[in-house]
């Protein structure tokens, strides 16, 4: 059998043991049933609520606001990058700001996003947008910072201006990096947006749908389910954000090599 | 004349940050919006609010050490027992490829949930406060120290693993002696993303179900519209995240002084 057949065959039997051994410890354990329900109801839920009429919604106003704000990050944050790298006497006087800036979390902004904003999908995504912009603006920043000095010299010896060496040097090989920024914001974003809606409730989203079903009495079964559900978006979204990398830039040398 | 040079590469870094300051300031004062304090009040209330306590508590307010305590122990706790089970399980994952291969997509799912989203459930399970933090926390920075550790043992230089055996240090020793010291960049790399990780969960942890805190701190003071204090906080919680980063990395540098002269494109 070839490698990644071995692999899947091991990752396969490792998913069903995982299961076998969560459903063992939760018929068995010691804990109290309407506390933590059997593994197997909670996959059924999951199951169930995949075609869910009053789910579905929420996952759908939970992705939106999640991919909006991360496409706005990703604007802003690379013509940010850019413009930056162009203008060194900004560029250094920015760093200062952006190390200020950086370190303030995202979840203590949503007292303020909830204040400030009229709905909740507003604040979820300009909260979003803040914590996306950091990783790709560092990355987009020092990929930018990295590209090969003899390439843009030997465009520019050929004559080329300063937007032709940016469009067609500097722009294609920072690119790859600021795409790891990007796959590293979504991650962060995910958690973000779940965390708002748990937060500011209302019901909206996944994280609104997890806290009705905690509240009067609880639904264990519903909220273990929607936990799962949004495992699979993050492993769906890292997947497709992985594929789309390789794809785009299978030219690229460094690509052979994992990224973090 | 060289601090001449040095003094104009001051202004020349911080010039920006003055400015952006200053905007703040004239525009919250201009605008009078109740919900954006102009940033001196806002200093003022962080300054009043926890700073401004006797010599003996190091200048630190009652409140602060009601506030700071609870966070800051959840905060460790949950790092602490991430870290421990992390290093641990990654040292097996990564020593052992069967190990690696059948729990690589459990791995990847467990670390793809946003650990927010299982504090409903654990408000049902758990005691409000200290429990519920220290279990979020620890889920969900559990990740990366598991799966840098996991890739920094995998990726141990085989020639050092086969001198090791001439030699026959093996077991324990070969753990210690060899393995270990050469994953510690990529698990002290796991350690500080973690880190940054726990302030976040910390926050969140508290804002939903805490009764103490500095994520409680800004619920009451968002629910109160008292808006200095809710920004107080904002800040507060920027400057820890800043203030854990550096410590870390002074730790870092220290405990990796001999490693980043041996390989300097490791870390």
């Amino acid at each position: 059998m070839t490698r990644r057949g071995t692999r899947f065959v091991r990752g396969a039997a490792g998913i069903a043991g995982a299961v076998v051994i969560a459903e063992l410890a939760t018929r068995f354990g010691p804990f109290d049933p309407d506390d933590v329900p059997p593994a197997s109801t909670v996959l059924l839920r999951a199951v169930e609520l995949a075609g869910d009429g009053e789910f579905l919604p929420e996952v759908a106003g939970t992705i939106r606001a999640w991919l909006g704000g991360l496409l706005l990050a990703t604007l802003a944050s690379v013509t940010l990058g850019l413009v930056l790298s162009l203008t060194p006497w900004l560029n250094n006087a920015a760093r200062v700001v952006v190390e200020f800036l950086r370190p303030i979390p995202a979840l203590a902004l949503i007292p303020l996003a909830i204040v400030s904003f009229s709905s909740v999908t507003q604040s979820k995504m300009s909260l979003v947008f803040w914590a996306a912009s950091w990783p790709i603006l560092i990355n987009t920043l020092y990929a930018l910072r990295d590209v090969d000095p003899v390439a843009k010299e030997t465009l520019r010896s050929f004559g080329f201006g300063k937007a032709a060496v940016l469009l067609r040097v500097s722009l294609p090989s920072a690119a790859p990096f600021a795409a790891t920024g990007v796959r590293i914001a979504a991650s962060v974003g995910l958690v973000v947006v779940v965390s708002t809606e748990l937060f500011a409730g209302a019901g909206e989203g996944v994280g609104g749908f997890l806290m009705e079903s905690q509240s009067g009495g609880g639904r264990p079964d519903l909220m273990l389910a929607g936990a799962v559900w949004a495992g699979v978006l993050g492993v769906i979204a890292n997947a497709l954000l992985v594929a789309l990398e390789r794809r785009t830039f299978r030219w690229h040398t460094a690509q052979t090599l994992e990224a973090a | 004349m060289s601090s001449v040079l040095r003094g104009l590469r001051v202004v020349s870094r911080l010039w920006l940050l003055v400015l952006v300051i200053a905007a703040w300031e004239i525009a919250t004062r201009a605008w009078k919006d109740d919900f954006f304090p102009p940033p001196s009040k806002i200093v003022k209330a962080l300054h009043t609010m926890w700073f401004s306590g006797p010599a003996g508590q190091f200048f630190l307010t009652d409140k602060a050490i009601e506030d700071f305590k609870p966070s800051f122990t959840n905060l460790f706790s949950g790092w602490a027992i991430a870290a421990v089970l992390g290093v641990v399980l990654g040292v097996l994952i990564g020593r052992s490829q069967l190990l690696g291969d059948v729990l690589d997509p459990v791995l990847q799912f467990g670390r793809s949930v946003p650990p927010p989203t299982i504090i409903p459930f654990l408000l049902a399970l758990l005691d409000l406060g200290s429990p519920l933090s220290i279990t979020t926390i620890a889920f969900g920075v559990i990740w990366p120290v598991l799966l840098n550790t996991a890739d920094g043992v995998r990726s141990v230089d085989r020639l050092q693993l086969e001198t090791a055996r001439v030699f026959g240090v093996s077991g324990w020793l070969r753990l210690r002696r060899v393995i270990l010291p050469s994953a510690s960049p990529k698990i002290f790399a796991g350690l500080r993303v973690s880190l940054g990780f726990a302030l976040i969960l910390m926050v969140i942890s508290e804002l939903i179900g805490a009764v103490g805190g500095i994520g409680k701190h800004l619920t009451t003071a968002q629910q109160t519209f008292q808006m200095a204090d809710m920004w107080a906080g904002i800040v507060l919680l920027g400057i820890l995240g800043c203030m854990f980063n550096l410590i870390f990395m002074l730790v870092e540098r220290r405990v990796l002084a001999w490693h980043s002269g041996v390989r300097r494109n490791d870390a």
